[in-house]
């Protein structure tokens, strides 16, 4: 009964989408108030119904029903409660009732919050939400119902896929959805602009919250995806240019983007067509990814089950979505009229920099990711292209954005003043290169690339700091001057710095772990010792253990530093009897230095059948947890930014707009 | 020209939508690697003995007039996921019987003695094909990759990649077993 109700509240949902589209736009044309203000009511009840529904197939998870055919394929009765809650996003039907489910919260979020936008606008981005929300829906009833029966009930489930048990992905796919469904109210935003032939720098403001939030979860989402494939793969790595990888890091650069033009548009009235073509895009590059992931278009590590049928469809909605809206965007973009000049070295240049090399690093992500189809498609030739074209080719862009993006928040917008501003960030540059030469000094022996990128990180957070220093009157004024400023100074300003700060961070984590890693792969017996980075490491056995839907062979690792015991390492390799396949649970010893990273695989050889002897893996990662530890400051910096008092949504519009005129770029 | 550019990103999303309306065939499997040696001769090619190994070197005459299929694995001491496969592989030889030919791939023979010493040596031959020439002929697209040739010199089947893990083994044991290779069945 309640997986009915949960199908019938889809139904409903998709008729109140299909009113949303038509209705509030009709009125917005016409001046009908009535109907531009059913778009509050009919968001909240889609935002009502898909919830209603998304509770039901989650009921249906927790109690194992096995009547839905949903829950026989992906769960199981013996499975932690845990994971039978992720079980409902875990396969593509429960996964797309996320999906819509986040894209109605963003619809009803505007239609609730958004007390200073427009009536008109308003009610033209709700009904492009919808228009959006009527093709997921429709996609979701029609050929991937979540609900659907199966007769007679299997006695059990057939598991979820053992990788995808782990905290860390449970929560990966809803951070992720949220941040890329998130951008298609930016989105409608921007059709919705385009329909009204009026895109200003209160648009950009009420834009701007919404792209923060969407960035902020994305950011977070990738993050932990890539923390996820570390520790849970067992590869030792965290980041591996996947298709599926790739498909989520296009948005986030082209969101990243969109942040940086924005302000342009907010603060100069300028970069207005730029702006929207990058929200359009950014989004497109979302369905895009949903897109690739769900149609079996190219390999990948992690796909959904394939069904040419859903590919077709999906690529019907990304046609009518994307060529619908690129088409609005040739006919109404070239009207639009350009904002404030600017000279060559101004704030505007340097975001116009930002955006460019943010707009081609996106654009050799997405050449090398559909490179294979492409190829395919003209020769018949099979290729796949791999970290090494994406190092050689994405690397140098982002030492190069790394670069600008120290100097830029020192530029005044307009026009800046060179030599002043080489005066201020010669102190931080000189002390870069003596940071870089110390480094070199102490570790020589890393390729010379890594310096490099040292140099580039390290200046990037020197520069950073220094700006925030200036503008707080670090040092040069009273502390309690400091301490006022640092009070009045915008949340925003604040923001930018803990953000930029963060990406310098992560750069060092990405740098350390990819410059410095040492690996050792050897077969081991009790007894066997391993040296790595200064560790000894030795394997004192294996025992068998037995957890709630798996067996597990234990392995115990005593590491001594310099004759003194520093831990105890348990990597364990599990199988799992139902689903039936076999996961690697690496231990790490973490430490802000470094990880050790120790995996356990195939038995080795013929003595693996007593047990005794194994495959083991040790990693030496130095830094990398410097890489979360950033992308936790990038998403901070983006919360700081988004508790700005001029974003804060509900609050009514400002009488004088200009009066901040002094805010940096976040 | 303003007008012009506005165009730009429509005409790039309806050329992508072509190629993914294209990849969307049915017929189509990404994932399948064509080899074009399959039932195809052995590729011409002789190689010298990987010098401080104390097996013969290999060529095509060694892969005809064989009394049953043989299989030939490329592999490299410089290669990590060799090593784990090379467990595999040892496991074949000594429990099934299974004849093993080698292509030492751009190596050094200094290191692959050491690594033939220290993990033991399961091929009955090995070539070492320093410059890369054998590795074009047989089309191969990294290292490790696998081949059975029948006895009449023929390429029966290819797999690429590390033969480790369960699914990879079980997979790679069907065709052995399809073509006959092993001597004695698994399990027995």
């Amino acid at each position: 009964m309640i997986p009915e109700i949960g199908h019938f509240a889809l139904a409903l949902a998709l008729s109140l989408a299909v009113i949303q589209s038509v209705l509030p736009i009709l009125g917005a044309s016409r001046g009908n108030v009535r109907w531009m203000q059913s778009a509050r009511s009919s968001a909240i009840g889609q935002v009502f119904f898909v919830g209603v529904a998304f509770a039901a197939l989650m009921r249906s998870f927790v109690v194992s029903d096995f009547t839905v055919r949903n829950v026989a394929e992906n769960s199981h009765s013996m499975k932690p409660l845990l994971f039978k809650i992720a079980g409902t996003w875990g396969s593509h039907e429960g996964s797309l009732l996320l999906w819509v489910l986040i894209l109605t919260v963003f619809g009803a979020g505007v239609a609730v919050l958004g007390s200073n936008i427009p009536a008109a606008t308003k009610a033209r981005t709700l009904s492009v939400q919808a228009w959006i929300s009527v093709g997921f829906l429709s996609f979701l009833l029609f050929t991937s119902n979540p609900f659907d029966r199966v007769f007679p009930p299997p006695a059990d489930g057939s598991d979820l896929n053992p990788l995808l048990q782990d905290v860390g992905l449970a929560m990966h796919p809803p951070l992720l959805y949220f941040g890329y469904v998130g951008f298609s109210i930016v989105f409608s935003f921007a059709v919705a602009g385009l329909i009204e032939g009026r895109i200003d720098a209160a648009w950009a403001r009420w834009v701007r919250p919404w792209t923060l939030a969407a960035w902020m979860s994305l950011t977070a989402g990738i993050a932990l995806g890539s923390w996820w494939a570390y520790y849970e793969l067992g590869w030792g790595g965290w980041w591996f240019w996947d298709p599926v990888e790739n498909v989520s890091f296009m948005p986030w650069l082209l969101g990243t983007a969109l942040l940086h033009s924005a302000i342009v548009t907010e603060k100069r009235d300028a970069f207005k067509s730029w702006t929207i073509l990058l929200a359009i895009l950014t989004f497109s590059l979302s369905l895009l990814g949903t897109f690739i992931v769900r149609s079996g278009l190219l390999t990948s590590v992690h796909a959904f089950a394939v069904d040419p049928e859903r590919g077709i469809y999906i690529l019907g909605l990304l046609a009518l979505s994307i060529g619908g809206s690129l088409a609005l965007y040739a006919w109404r973009a070239p009207v639009m009229e350009g904002g404030g000049l600017f000279r060559p070295i101004s704030r505007e240049a340097g975001l116009l920099v930002n955006n460019l090399i943010l707009a081609a690093a996106t654009g050799t992500v997405l050449f090398g990711t559909l490179y294979p189809l492409l190829l395919e498609a003209l020769t018949g030739d099979k290729i796949s292209v791999g970290p090494p074209f994406f190092n050689a080719a994405f690397v140098p862009m982002m030492l190069v954005l790394g670069l600008f993006m120290g100097a830029g928040p020192f530029l005044s917008w307009k026009r800046a003043d060179l030599a002043g501003v080489l005066q201020r960030i010669r102190f931080v540059a000189g002390l870069a290169v003596l940071v870089t030469l110390a480094v070199w000094y102490l570790i020589s022996g890393g390729p010379f690339l890594a310096y490099v990128s040292i140099l580039i990180a390290v200046w990037l957070l020197l520069a950073t700091l220094r700006e925030w220093a200036l503008r707080i009157k670090f040092m040069e004024a009273p502390l309690s001057e400091t301490l006022r400023r640092a009070r009045n100074l915008p949340r925003a300003s604040h923001g930018m710095t803990l953000a930029h700060v963060g990406l310098a961070v992560a750069m060092i984590g990405m740098i350390g772990s990819s410059a410095w890693k040492s690996e050792e792969i050897v077969f081991v017996t009790p007894g066997t010792d391993v040296t790595i980075a200064g560790f000894d490491v030795t394997f004192t056995g294996a025992e068998r253990l037995r957890g709630p839907n798996y067996i597990a062979d234990r392995g115990r690792l005593e590491v001594r530093r310099d004759g003194e015991p520093v831990t105890t390492l348990y990597p364990e390799r599990r199988s799992y009897p139902v689903a039936p396949s076999t996961t690697t649970e690496s231990a790490i010893r973490s430490t802000l230095a470094g990880d050790l990273y120790a995996s356990i695989s195939e038995p080795a050889s013929e003595e693996a059948a007593s047990g005794e002897a194994w495959t083991l893996r040790i990693l030496y990662e130095p830094l990398v947890n410097f890489i979360w530890l950033g992308a936790l400051m990038l998403v901070a910096g983006g919360a700081l930014s988004l508790s700005d008092r001029r974003l804060r949504v509900g609050v009514p519009r400002r009488t004088r707009p200009q009066s901040d005129l002094r805010l940096p770029a976040e | 020209m303003k007008r012009l550019f506005a165009v730009v990103p429509l005409a790039v999303a309806v050329v992508l939508g072509g190629f993914f309306l294209w990849g969307l065939n049915p017929e189509r499997d990404p994932s399948e690697i064509p080899s074009v040696l399959i039932s195809q001769p052995a590729p011409e090619f002789d190689l010298p003995s990987v010098p401080g190994v104390d097996v013969p070197g290999l060529g095509r005459a060694d892969l005809t007039d064989n009394p049953g299929p043989v299989v030939v694995n490329v592999f490299a001491s410089w290669c990590v996921p060799c090593k784990a496969e090379h467990a595999v592989l040892t496991r074949f030889v000594e429990r099934h019987g299974l004849r093993l030919f080698g292509i030492n791939y751009k190596d050094e023979p200094e290191d692959a003695a050491t690594w033939l010493s220290d993990l033991g040596n399961p091929y009955e031959r090995i070539g070492s094909d320093l410059s890369g020439r054998a590795g074009i002929e047989w089309g191969i697209s990294g290292v490790p990759e696998t081949f059975i040739v029948g006895r009449d010199g023929t390429v029966l089947y290819r797999y690429v990649g590390p033969i480790v893990g369960e699914k990879a083994v079980a997979k790679f044991t069907t065709a052995l077993t399809q073509a006959g290779a092993l001597e004695r069945e698994l399990g027995s």
